[in-house]
């Protein structure tokens, strides 16, 4: 069963056609990555898939549920460019709080927010304010707060588009291996070639006015296997990303 | 604590200056005040407008009514007035803070309603206390709640939450609104109903905003408690007290100011229960994005 299936999908705002006759499936376990320039609606379509939008037509289909039903089983997890944790609340307690909105008792949640914390490296940071964190560690709290409700499929909105390139290449390595422990399916919005290459299964190009598919890339994503500084430096990523380029400049002439 | 000690030793600092300022003006001017052609530009500073700062306080340790079988001090007088009138505000206080809050929630909820009551909310506030005071006054005299009949410091207290309901509601709303865009939606994609988001986000983060609304809102009901005993002629309170002194000024100026003092005291008692609501809200004072 695919994780994400979009049939035809359109999206109008007013006059402004944000999307137009998208055709999309995201395997389990797949990393896909959406890459275009400003307004080619590849945000508008994480949205739809997260049912933060109602699409103008076409079928949207998460996990085999509409977006609607996949968000209120907690289906999928997001995480957008700003961390967006609540100051009030501990490091742990940003973490529990998908659970803790949906009623699971405190002993629960708590251990499995340390899980998480564990997994992404924060876990002598649970009783921390967020503000003590610095951006990268703040944006990995985010992300371990989606991962609390274990979903199927992880929504990424720029997540690392705020940090410095250094932090950035660190977290994608973390991504990596967390999306790798979990197995979870990963849809993920990015400004950034190489960034889109090294993560990715598949690199879907977008196009904008109206936004569209253009072309799908393979991507470089590592195995268990690999290092992903081995990769950076390989020669299949220079020419993945030399064919992402060339089908971002032909859907953009 | 060093912070409250500094705090506790500005307030000190600055009391001793205002002191010091109104003797030195006493000094330095002379009694007549300073006169630019016909036109007063400084108050007399003779005994009978301003008198000195010992003498006030002295007159806090004399009896109230000379040769009376009751010596009662003007202290005394002034403590007990303070205090009847600190009820009535922190009653007001309490009262028009529930109601700002529920009204702000009731607009947060409602646009339509935030934007068809806001304006009558806004203009609540232009008018006259002193329209106000006799009305509710008036009403209150009509009715009587299950066997309870209206009591004249009812009015007082409900004049002065008709004053303190205002800054409430306004912050309360600007708070409840304050979550950034991408905070709601996150809480929408945690499939969280109003309520949860109400709970877990929005009160949250109005504490900063809701803690200066009640700081203010607890000045406007000391001021709303003293004009509306004023203006209804309500017994037993500092406005009652300023009245009376008022009307012996001419013999005893320092009086007036023994009741003026309560009030500033009384004022600064009722920012001190703020205070500790702020206190209790400590973890969510720094929430602001």
């Amino acid at each position: 069963m695919t994780t994400v299936h979009l049939d035809e999908v359109q999206k109008r705002f007013g006059d402004v056609h944000a999307l137009d006759g998208i055709d999309l499936e995201v395997a389990e376990g797949e990393f896909v990555s959406l890459i275009g320039p400003s307004g080619c609606g590849k945000s508008t379509l994480l949205r739809v898939v997260a049912d933060l939008e109602q699409p103008t037509s076409g079928g949207v289909l998460v996990g085999g549920k509409s977006p609607h039903q996949a968000r209120v089983d907690q289906d999928y997890g997001i995480a957008f460019q700003q961390a967006g944790l609540l100051e009030w609340r501990s490091v742990v307690e940003n973490v529990e709080l998908p659970l803790h909105v949906h009623g699971v008792d405190k002993a629960t949640r708590r251990s499995r927010a340390i899980e998480l914390l564990e997994l992404v490296g924060l876990a002598d940071f649970a009783q921390s304010r967020p503000s003590e964190l610095s951006g990268g560690m703040q944006q990995r709290v985010a992300i371990a707060r989606a991962l609390a409700p274990s979903p199927r499929l992880l929504l990424m909105d720029e997540p690392f588009g705020a940090l410095d390139e250094m932090t950035r290449e660190r977290m994608q390595a973390e991504l990596l291996r967390i999306a790798r422990e979990t197995a979870a399916a990963v849809l993920f919005v990015t400004h950034s070639i190489p960034e889109a290459v090294v993560l990715s299964d598949r690199v879907v190009v977008m196009s904008p006015r109206p936004g569209r598919i253009t072309d799908v890339v393979t991507g470089e994503r590592p195995g268990v296997d690999r290092d992903v500084d081995d990769v950076r430096e390989s020669s299949a990523f220079f020419s993945a990303i030399t064919a992402v380029r060339e089908a971002l400049r032909k859907g953009h002439p | 604590m060093v912070g409250r000690a500094r705090g506790v030793g500005a307030a000190v600092v600055s009391f001793v200056l205002l002191v010091v300022l109104w003797e030195l003006a006493k000094l330095l001017l002379p009694d007549e005040g300073v006169l630019v052609g016909d036109t007063r530009v400084l108050p007399r500073t003779d005994e009978a407008a301003m008198p000195h700062v010992w003498t006030v306080f002295g007159r806090l340790f004399e009896p109230e009514v000379a040769g009376a079988a009751d010596p009662r001090t003007v202290g005394a007088a002034v403590a007990s007035g303070a205090l009847f009138t600190l009820g009535l505000a922190l009653g007001g206080l309490v009262l028009g803070g529930v109601l700002g809050m529920l009204l702000a929630l009731a607009m947060q909820r409602f646009g339509l309603l935030e934007r068809a009551a806001l304006p009558y909310v806004v203009a609540s506030q232009t008018v006259p206390l002193i329209a106000i005071a006799p009305l509710v006054a008036g009403w209150g005299g009509k009715i009587a709640i299950m066997g309870w009949s209206w009591q004249p410091w009812a009015s007082v207290m409900v004049i002065a939450s008709y004053l303190a309901f205002f800054p409430v509601a306004v912050g309360m709303l600007r708070g409840l609104n304050a979550p950034a865009k991408a905070d709601v939606e996150l809480f929408r994609t945690l499939a969280a109903g109003w309520w949860t988001t109400l709970v877990r986000l929005r009160l949250p983060a109005s504490v900063p905003f809701l803690i200066p609304a009640a700081r203010l809102a607890a000045a406007a009901a000391v001021v709303g408690a003293i004009v509306a005993e004023i203006s209804t002629g309500t017994r037993g309170g500092i406005g009652r007290l300023i009245i009376e002194y008022q009307q012996s000024a001419t013999g005893d100026p320092s009086r007036l100011y023994t009741a003026i003092l309560g009030a500033a005291v009384l004022g600064l008692v009722a920012a001190g229960a703020v205070g500790l609501l702020d206190v209790g809200l400590r973890r969510y004072r720094g929430s602001v994005r």
